[in-house]
């Protein structure tokens, strides 16, 4: 009986086995291109269902496209870069031939070859020259080599609510210039009570230290600092970044206008905004219409001025960059269509004046990705079909062309990481040791720091 | 015959249990892009694993959970089971309502206590406030943020827990009950000498249970404080930080399950052999 029940349990054993080992030799392989016929190129970034006037732009830009290159043909996706997702459409073969993708994520990208070089095909675009060449390079290598293309870029500045402000007895035409200003603005609004609050900030899943580093650059600080010999160190464990810390915390536990809740990430303080309970925050022009469109705010109450302290300013954006499982001919294609839906200066004018024509808010203060005549276009037909009160943005652009622009670290997202708790300590601390956690953070960053190559 | 039969279940166990389990241990021992051949790189995964201070702190905030995740989670269904199996009216209305919250998707009810746990506007500082009584930070606390996401755990998950006590329960012979009320025991002797004792073996059953699952604690702290809070990051969080959030680097994410699967599989065999001893 025992040895009976012993060969059933090996041969069960056995089986499984078999199967397993099977399933794992028949691991995912690639599919391969069909060379003959039309190119079909698979993108994302399609707008959702929800959003229909956006997403009817993305789908007449298609049919557009298709009639201009009757040998190309999209299949667009939704959704833009989800780090969760990511791998998985990789390892599935599902990643798209263009997908979105953040400043942030190309480094990475690179680093780890999970994306197309596309230096070999850049010749065939003269559109690419009329593109800053400091935001191509967020998508190099350093040494020479291209792997995607910028599609839109961003500048901090300040979001501030006009109205809020009118409320407390301040003037909605001059937002805060320096700290201090921002220190003592925040406490009058939040003197007005029902759970309003002056300043936000963040501490939770790295956006505290995003913000960490862009309030550095404000105070002419930086995070980490590349030396002569090409390494980098961490550079914030300083009177810059202790007085960042130490404002944050007097604002929360002495001033107290930024509110009891912390541990917030990036939908809370535009949902605070919306609502009608938050002063100002560190953001971009871009928060606004999501602001109004997601949670409910009213574009005219909402002004943009410039970062204070004005030392630096963070600079972020996306772009696309490709498969490395796509053929050549669905690189050049997928190029093709990246350029000519963000890219295209013929395309311009045409493209703010539908935007305009749909209610879509044209004339924000976001820079943009040209130079040259490109660039002048561009301004023009954004003052040209401006449907947003632009007035109330004349404070960013007043001041933002003296203010340097800086890009994010390296390995931003490790040191980010790093960063956060560090935020979340002193905004949720009173007896928070800022001296200590500085150290501790710069020891844990230089670490990071030590890979980048 | 047989086979052809087992042959259903062999595939969705090979399917979704070895062959994952396999994966992962392979994927331990690469550097993995998705796009060229894995590098085989040994024991580097398992080095960078060791060398990086989260870990111990991750490890210790897991077992910091399960220790209170005993003392809440484990005392309160077996003391609600006891009470549902002394009610004599609205018998139904209580076991629902103790049921109630296990039927809410897990993150749902992460979002709704993120929401009662608002030191300035949620429910509990409210009624706190309103009742003379000592706010609290909850989860913005290091002391406290523990202990909030234990509270969320056991409300979330006790009413399965409950329920298998309570029937349990219902198979303890009655006339155990009525002759120790015959002689005069009260009704704390009762439970002591009686329910508790008939109640051993899936008591156990439920520790080692219990122990396993919340070892593999994920929503609470990902959602209430995220993956880069020190005071409640996890295993679990930690795996998904390698993987998703910061490192992007399935290989360190892999080391990781394999040695919490090396960990948790200690647990399941000790069950294995506790419940054999009880089938035999």
């Amino acid at each position: 009986m025992i040895t009976l029940a012993r060969r059933r349990l090996l041969s069960t054993v056995a089986l499984t086995t078999g199967l397993v080992l099977t399933l794992t030799a028949c691991d995912s392989g690639d599919t391969e291109a069909k060379s003959d016929g039309p190119v079909t190129i698979t993108v994302n970034n399609m707008p959702p269902a929800t959003e229909k006037i956006q997403r009817q732009n993305f789908l007449d830009d298609v049919a557009e496209f298709e009639k201009a290159h009757p040998d190309i043909k999209i299949d667009p996706n939704e959704g833009k870069m989800d780090p969760a997702t990511f791998s998985a459409k990789l390892a599935g073969g599902q990643l798209e031939n263009a997908f979105y993708v953040y400043f942030t994520d190309p480094a990475g990208l690179i680093a780890r070859k999970q994306v197309a070089d596309i230096t070999p095909y850049v010749a065939d675009f003269p559109d690419i020259q009329q593109i800053k060449p400091n935001l191509l390079q967020v998508f190099g290598d350093g040494k020479g080599k291209t792997y995607g293309l910028p599609e839109g870029n961003y500048t901090m500045g300040l979001v501030y609510n006009r109205a809020l402000f009118q409320k407390a007895g301040l003037d909605p035409d001059k937002p805060p210039a320096t700290w201090d200003e921002v220190r003592d603005d925040a406490r009058k609004i939040a003197a007005l009570g029902n759970g309003i609050n002056g300043y936000g900030d963040y501490s939770k899943n790295n956006t505290g230290g995003w913000h960490f580093t862009a309030e550095m650059y404000t105070r002419g600080g930086d995070v980490a600092t590349q030396g002569a010999d090409g390494k980098w160190t961490a550079a914030f464990n300083n009177d810059t970044g202790k007085a960042i810390l130490q404002q944050l915390h007097d604002m929360r536990f002495v001033d107290r206008s930024m509110g009891e809740r912390q541990l917030l990430e990036w939908a809370d303080l535009l949902q605070q905004m919306g609502a009608g309970k938050l002063g100002m925050y560190l953001a971009t022009a871009d928060n606004i219409p999501t602001i109004v469109a997601q949670y409910k705010g009213r574009t005219e109450d909402y002004g943009f001025g410039p970062v204070p302290g004005a030392q630096g300013a963070l600079g972020g954006g996306g772009g696309y960059m490709f498969s490395p499982k796509s053929t050549p001919a669905q690189i050049k294609a997928a190029m093709a269509w990246v350029l000519f839906r963000h890219a295209n200066p013929a395309r311009i004018a045409a493209g703010k004046e539908r935007d305009a024509k749909n209610k879509q808010p044209v004339g924000l203060p976001e820079p943009d990705i040209f130079t040259g005549a490109a660039e002048q276009t561009y301004l023009a037909a954004n003052k040209k079909y401006a449907n947003v009160p632009t007035e109330n943005f004349a404070p960013f652009v007043a001041a933002q062309p003296s203010i340097p622009l800086k890009l994010e670290p390296p390995n931003a997202q490790k040191i980010y990481a790093v960063l956060d708790p560090v935020m979340a300590s002193v905004l949720t601390t009173q007896d928070a040791d800022i001296p200590k956690l500085l150290a501790d953070a710069e020891k844990q960053v230089n670490a990071i720091l030590a890979t980048v190559q | 015959m047989a086979y052809a039969f087992l042959s259903a279940g062999l595939v969705c166990f090979g399917l979704f249990s070895w062959y994952p389990l396999v994966r992962s241990i392979t994927l331990s021992l690469q550097q993995d892009n998705l796009v060229t051949d894995p590098q085989w790189v040994g024991l580097d995964n398992y080095r960078t694993l060791f060398d990086d201070p989260l870990l111990g702190i991750a490890i210790r905030n897991t077992l910091e959970f399960t220790g209170l995740a005993l003392v809440f989670g484990y005392a309160i269904p077996i003391a609600m089971a006891i009470l549902l199996n002394e009610l004599r009216h609205f018998n139904t209305f209580f076991r629902l309502a103790v049921y109630l919250p296990v039927m809410l998707p897990p993150i749902v009810s992460a979002m709704l206590w993120q929401f009662f746990y608002d030191p300035g506007q949620g429910l509990f500082n409210t009624l706190l406030h309103g009742a003379h009584l000592p706010t609290s930070q909850w989860v913005q606390s290091p002391r406290t943020a523990m202990l909030s996401l234990v509270l969320v755990s056991t409300w979330a998950n006790m009413g399965g827990s409950t329920l298998m006590y309570l029937a349990a329960l219902q198979s303890v012979p009655p006339e155990l009950y009525e002759s120790s009320e015959m002689d005069g025991a009260s009704l704390w002797r009762r439970i002591w000498h009686i329910t508790l004792p008939q109640l051993r073996f899936i008591m156990l059953v439920m520790l080692l249970l219990q122990i396993t699952a919340t070892m593999q604690v994920f929503i609470e702290p990902f959602q209430l404080t995220g993956f880069t809070n020190p005071d409640t990051i996890t295993v679990m969080t930690l795996i998904y930080r390698y993987a998703f959030a910061v490192n992007q680097d399935f290989g360190l994410a892999a080391a990781l399950s394999v040695l919490l699967f090396v960990v948790l599989s200690a647990f399941a065999a000790l069950y294995l052999r506790i419940t054999r001893e009880q089938t035999v």
